[in-house]
């Protein structure tokens, strides 16, 4: 079998990242497609240290940033879903359209 | 040290975390589907071992398996989704959203092919032992300032949760 080089973890992570798409454009559950946006920034992850693996280690930094940054989205996202549920009774994101007229 | 079955692990892993990935957004019941979702992140840890970042590696599966996904699974069961796990799971534009995803697919496998002999094949000298203090010396040295926004941005962060999920301030 071929040597694994870096396009094999390109590949990976453009096949994980489609995924995650596919999950926030098609899936109404929110708490699904706030998982689905954490596919997408791990799909990113996974770009940056294999790049670091070329050119040294600043994309692992970067990579710990973009973990912070997943962190700091998800939290506010889940309380953001908590005070929907509360007003709402759902958790369909089609059904979030209380700035709608 | 050399890996060992570098194309046998590469392999397993990345088939785990894309297995992972279509149970995340194909199962019905939430939980299931954050189960899946550790198992990607699991894999994935995996797969930054094999490209020499152990650090990362830690940071993955302690911050994401052991914090993200707890914060995910307390609002699973704080929200009642047995209603909604009985209803339609996809959206009526759900055909228009696989089209939009299956372009941006098309895209990077045109992309991958075309440029297959602009990706760099040297592979740098990475320290092994001593992974973890590189990092730290680019993150308190050349990162300082945006190490430091990271801190106020997980602030934020806190803050604005706490007030979302607040019934009355």
């Amino acid at each position: 079998m071929a040597e694994i080089g870096i396009l094999h973890y390109l590949v990976v992570a453009a096949a994980l990242f489609v995924l995650g798409v596919i999950g926030v454009l098609t899936r109404r559950n929110v708490v699904v497609v706030l998982m689905s946006i954490e596919l997408i920034l791990n799909a990113v992850n996974l770009n940056l240290v294999a790049f670091s693996r070329m050119y040294g280690l600043h994309g692992q930094v970067f990579s710990i940033f973009v973990i912070t940054d997943a962190a700091a989205e998800a939290a506010v996202g889940l309380g953001i879903l908590i005070a929907f549920f509360r007003n709402k009774e759902t958790v369909n994101i089609d059904e979030v359209d209380l700035l709608k007229w | 040290m050399e890996p060992v079955a570098t194309t046998f692990f590469f392999y397993l892993l990345s088939g785990l975390a894309i297995l992972g990935g279509v149970l995340v957004i194909t199962r019905r019941n939430a939980i299931h589907s954050a189960l899946a979702l550790i198992l990607t992140l699991l894999a994935l840890a995996g797969l930054y071992l094999m490209l020499y970042a152990p650090f990362v590696a830690g940071v993955q599966i302690i911050l994401y398996a052991g914090g993200i996904m707890v914060l995910f699974l307390f609002v699973i069961m704080l929200v009642n989704l047995e209603r909604s796990a009985k209803e339609e799971q996809f959206n009526k534009q759900w055909i228009a959203g696989i089209a939009a995803a299956v372009a941006l697919g098309g895209l990077f496998i045109y992309v991958y092919t075309k440029g297959k002999g602009l990706f760099p094949t040297h592979v740098a000298t990475l320290p092994e032992q001593s992974n973890t203090q590189e990092i730290a010396i680019l993150l308190y040295g050349n990162y300082m300032f945006a190490f430091e926004i990271a801190s106020l941005l997980l602030l934020v962060a806190i803050i604005g949760a706490v007030v979302m999920a607040k019934k009355r301030i």
